[in-house]
């Protein structure tokens, strides 16, 4: 595959909280329109993977390089990298999309001005221009009669909708979805899935951290599973649900299915 | 009782000078208290103990010996105030600390996941500040500013200590010249009472305003 099909590059990526380090030693590639299904148990550094790679944790070693530009870091002069400052971080995280867990919505704005926060004032569109995007998305979301409303009028899964409607309104090179269903009732889990796999049939490049074994098998186009900071196993789907001779993710897999059955 | 209204045109003087002594105390203290509660919450440790100490030194002093420093004590370093300069002076500082603590705890309570939701759409600092936070921030500000407000309002009658015939030196001095002290306390404690029951009306109808959020 061409390098200038690359939209997320990591290398030798490692991060400590303290003595412990959660991140040891991560090599991933993630090229244009792939869907890289993240997968392991809690704690395996899977979530501060996704949070290092538009910054939202800083890391100690290696790189990542969003569309051939280090996240992290810039160029101090003679070979020292020194941290970036908000202005420039600002810049990278606005190609990045994340929709997170607690949905995180703005709950002082409707869904339509949480989609048109950051066309607004990061993209610099005019009103009705930043409008019109805003609500093609959120109908795009299923919510064309909900752009209106506030965050805390909404269920929980249509607040995660305007949260994907929000990341991908900006037009990323890639989304991060950070265990976007499990703070959901299991009754609309669907609703939110099908929203990402559309996007997935889109061509939208993501990495995806979750537990929803069933769209990592049907949306995945490659699986990672991460235990103890590092990639314990990758590949296709069928490769890694299989999990052949690989001890650990078939127990962590077995784990899996008992909490969903 | 007609002794009581013909001290009201003195008494009226007397509720101006509180009111402007308040009013610019408000305002300072709102300026300043903003300014370093904002920078306490996210400033490095290096301006974050100087604001730290300032506000525990400042709200652990009695008004009346911070106003007493002001008039009495600066001029032993060559720093002469006018009564009203130096109370004003002191009421500001001492305010200021009250709302670097309220402005500290409203950022605070806002949760992690806002300023992540923020940069993450790649809002820089100033505009998470003016677009996410401090929208959020203003309605849990406001309860507690107004009743500083009211406090500095009521405060404010210590300025009659450094001779500055606010309304409550008014009254004093009209008692001075009646000894009738029930119907003027009393109508003093009314005009007081008006003025702070119109500010926490005006704050209750503000704070339904800003109501939005309901978790």
């Amino acid at each position: 595959m061409p390098s200038s099909e690359l939209v997320v590059q990591i290398r030798g990526l490692k991060k400590s909280f303290g003595a412990n380090r959660v991140l040891d030693g991560i090599d991933l590639d993630v090229q244009k329109g792939q869907v890289v299904v993240v997968i392991g148990p809690s704690g395996s550094g899977k979530t501060t993977l996704l949070r290092c790679i538009n910054l939202l944790e800083t890391y100690d070693e290696g790189s990542i390089q969003v569309d051939g530009v280090e996240v992290g870091f810039r160029d101090g002069g003679g070979g020292v990298r020194k941290h970036r400052h908000d202005r420039e971080l600002a810049r990278i995280r606005a190609d990045i999309g994340m929709v997170f867990q607690l949905f995180n919505l703005f709950p002082h704005l409707t869904a339509r001005e949480n989609v048109m926060l950051g066309l607004r004032k990061v993209r610099g569109r005019a009103a009705a221009d930043a409008k019109r995007i805003a609500e093609q998305w959120l109908a795009r979301v299923g919510l064309s009669d909900k752009f209106d409303s506030l965050p805390s009028q909404l269920s929980g899964g249509q607040q995660q909708r305007v949260g994907i409607a929000r990341a991908v309104a900006m037009g990323p090179k890639v989304l991060l979805l950070d265990e976007i269903t499990s703070a959901l009732d299991p009754e609309l889990v669907g609703e939110v899935l099908n929203v990402v796999q559309e996007l997935a049939r889109d061509g939208m490049t993501m990495i995806v951290v979750t537990h929803e074994m069933t769209f990592a098998r049907d949306v995945g186009t490659r699986i990672v599973f991460m235990d103890g900071g590092r990639i314990q196993a990758q590949g296709t789907p069928r490769e890694v649900l299989a999990a052949t001779g690989h001890d650990r993710l078939k127990a962590f897999l077995a784990r899996i299915e008992m909490k969903h059955h | 009782m007609t002794f009581a209204l013909q001290s009201l045109p003195y008494l009226w003087q007397g509720l101006l000078v509180t009111l402007e002594v308040s009013g610019l105390v408000v305002f300072f203290s709102l300026i300043a208290g903003t300014i370093m509660g904002v920078t306490i919450v996210y400033a490095p440790w290096w301006l974050y103990w100087p604001i730290r100490f300032y506000s525990d030194i400042l709200r652990g002093i009695p008004l009346l010996v911070l106003i007493f420093f002001m008039y009495y004590g600066l001029p032993l370093f060559k720093i002469s105030l006018t009564n009203v300069a130096a109370v004003v002076l002191a009421l500001s500082a001492f305010k200021s600390a009250h709302v670097i603590e309220v402005v500290r705890g409203a950022i605070q309570s806002i949760p992690r996941g806002q300023t992540e939701a923020a940069k993450a759409i790649g809002l820089n600092f100033g505009q998470r500040l003016l677009y996410v936070i401090a929208p959020q921030a203003v309605r849990r500000f406001l309860p507690p500013w107004i009743n500083a407000v009211v406090d500095t309002v009521k405060g404010s009658a210590l300025v009659s200590l450094v001779g500055i015939v606010d309304l409550m030196l008014a009254i004093q001095q009209v008692i001075g010249r009646t000894y009738r002290p029930m119907p003027l306390y009393v109508l003093g404690a009314l005009m007081y009472f008006v003025i702070n029951y119109t500010l926490s009306s005006a704050s209750r109808r503000l704070e339904a305003r800003f109501a939005y959020i309901r978790e």
